[in-house]
């Protein structure tokens, strides 16, 4: 009963300036934000071209699978990796940026920290089979980006991944 | 948002009976045991022209849907009342309203003054005791803040019956979500508690995560993917101005939080793939690291008198929950429970802690003390998380998402004896509540 005063302070126009035009920010665009996990989009290059990112991506392959709950890298995984940190090698002009993941079944900062986990599981591998430090970054997205959308194992083992993104025009 | 009280001076005053008691017969404990709802009538507010009249319609409208909203009262609908009020000052014919069992009557009168200034006024009534619960009020505001007037005459009817500090004049930050899972579009969106007067502080360009409210609500910290990395931000609610905080290179920072002191931000920072708890002085950029752990200490949140923070950790082997000084130091572990725990919240009471468990592949929002007993469970469903309380520490309001390729997030909240859930409007799809302080 404490604010039964004397008088009350009504700021019944507040935020008049949002209320006004509700939508300033109308961009339509719907816009996914961050970067694409491996669509193709933009990558220059063919598949037959063993220097293009499409190569690394489909043919090399661009991420590896992850456990529940997991970052620790499985054989099957360092294979994969192996034959990135080769190609990184051979096309040194290239820099990455490794994207982890997490599947739906998570708190969304929990998932965050257990992508960037990931993602700098995949970045040290890299590191120690010869990759320069300076030419990969690492980016988690926790749960927010799946890409598959079923609410069982068959998917959630797809969303548990790390991703490496060849920059599309080389950095140097 | 204070800039705005400038122009819009409200004066109460005491038109009658300046002795009437504060503290009739009519009360509602909120325990554990109440069930039954207080039956309340709410007659349309009267006024003398027709633009009035809407208005006080609507008032009535919005004062009954705020106290029948709250699970604790029952509104008699008009086609039942045997008297209608015509008049402000008439007396109130309360053998009329007992007839039909109104326990509670609220009337009210509209009138614009000679600036076009909205005034109202209103009376609430303990029917079987035939008097007054406590004195009339007069508020005036704008004509389009008509809703905020309708919120503040609930939240006097709900705190006079149950004793209880009210809530129903806040606001909710969240994010408005649209598109499939895999392309979702996220921005930044703020609303009334009730879902009504949406408009966005942000586009959708950039994923956006987890806004915040300053303790007095004037400013949001959220987490921003603009930079191609999560970065935690700082914007003004009025302006919608927004700053980046200061961040190491090469780090990700997300899950800021306020501390009672509103300068000072905890939050995680993840650098080599070890994310830990730092704060910051959000002026001066000054960074103290809080947690030296291998494992994941995310989800800070200061208790109310800023003396402690509880989080959530793995390094136990799986997400636990722990409270430790706001300095940083040793950290006791809390939750005991079988399955996982996160999110933690203190509450603005500061005597239970809110937060997201996992357990047998269900999620669930719940309540503990906090020192960890008397753990609660309030809800159950496929996914749900993120809880934030209402100003008076009464109602958590948080996300549930369905499941599957369709599967979409909106806003739930629930008392926290668990009862009346309820889905929050919102328009588009929802996640991340987080409730401001009761407006001045």
């Amino acid at each position: 009963m404490n604010y039964l005063s004397k008088t009350i302070l009504l700021c019944a126009g507040m935020a008049l300036a949002a209320c006004s035009n509700p939508d300033r920010f109308a961009d339509g665009s719907g816009g996914a934000g961050g970067m694409y996990n491996g669509a193709g989009a933009g990558m220059a290059g063919s598949a037959q071209d063993p220097a293009s990112p499409v190569y690394f991506q489909q043919t090399v392959g661009d991420r590896v699978l992850f456990a529940v709950d997991q970052s620790t890298l499985s054989s099957e995984a360092q294979a994969t990796l192996n034959g990135q940190a080769q190609w990184l090698m051979t096309n040194s002009d290239y820099s990455a940026v490794i994207e982890g993941h997490a599947d739906e079944q998570g708190t969304r900062e929990y998932n965050l920290a257990l992508g960037a986990r990931r993602a700098n599981s995949v970045h040290e591998y890299l590191v120690s089979r010869g990759v320069a430090g300076n030419r990969l970054k690492v980016v988690s997205y926790g749960k927010e980006r799946p890409i598959e959308l079923c609410a069982d194992e068959a998917c959630y083992s797809k969303n548990r991944r790390a991703v490496t993104v060849i920059s599309a025009v080389p950095s140097s | 948002m204070m800039r705005y009280v400038m122009t819009l001076l409200a004066a109460l005053m005491l038109w009658t009976h300046p002795a009437a008691a504060q503290n009739g017969p009519l009360r509602l404990e909120l325990t554990e045991g109440v069930i039954e709802p207080l039956p309340f009538a709410v007659p349309e507010f009267v006024s003398d022209d027709s633009a009035g009249a809407e208005l006080g319609r609507r008032i009535a409208e919005v004062v009954a849907a705020d106290l029948t909203g709250t699970g604790l009262f029952r509104e008699i609908p008009q086609d039942a009342f045997i008297s209608r009020v015509t008049s402000f000052s008439s007396p109130v014919q309360f053998a009329d309203w007992k007839a039909i069992n109104a326990q509670a009557l609220v009337t009210g009168a509209v009138t614009m003054d000679s600036s076009g200034k909205l005034v109202v006024r209103f009376r609430l009534y303990d029917v079987f005791a035939g008097q007054e619960l406590g004195d009339g009020l007069q508020l005036v505001g704008t004509q389009d803040g008509w809703r905020r007037i309708a919120h503040k005459v609930a939240d006097q009817v709900y705190s006079r019956i149950t004793g209880e500090a009210p809530y129903f004049d806040s606001r909710v930050v969240f994010v408005s979500e649209s598109g499939p899972k895999d392309q979702r579009a996220k921005r930044l969106a703020i609303m009334d508690y009730d879902g009504a007067n949406v408009s966005y502080l942000t586009g959708s360009s950039s994923i956006v995560l987890a806004p915040r409210f300053s303790p007095n609500g004037d400013r949001i910290l959220y987490t921003s993917y603009e930079s191609g990395f999560p970065r935690i931000y700082v914007m003004d609610v009025g302006s919608a101005q927004r700053r980046a905080l200061e961040q190491q290179e090469g780090s990700m920072s997300f899950a800021p939080r306020f501390a009672p002191d509103g300068r000072t931000v905890v939050y995680s920072m993840t650098r080599g793939g070890n994310t830990d708890l730092y704060s910051m002085d959000i002026n001066s950029g000054a960074g103290t690291r809080l947690t030296t752990a291998p494992s994941i200490e995310t989800a800070p949140s200061f208790s109310p008198d800023g003396s402690r923070i509880v989080f959530e950790s793995d390094r136990s082997g799986n997400q636990q929950l722990y409270v430790m000084p706001a300095g940083g130091g040793e950290a006791q572990r809390i939750s005991f429970g079988q399955g996982r725990y996160g999110t933690p919240v203190w509450s603005p009471r500061g005597d239970l802690i809110a937060f997201t468990k996992q357990s047998k592949g269900r999620f669930h929002i719940g309540v503990m003390r906090v020192d960890g007993s008397e753990e609660r469970l309030l809800t159950a469903s496929f996914l749900e998380e993120g809880p934030t309380w209402s100003p008076n520490g009464r109602v958590i309001m948080f996300t549930r998402e369905t499941q599957g390729v369709q599967g979409s997030a909106s806003l739930y909240s629930v008392d926290i004896t668990g009862r009346n859930l309820r889905e929050v409007p919102t328009g588009t799809g929802a996640s991340d509540p987080s409730w401001s302080p009761l407006q001045d």
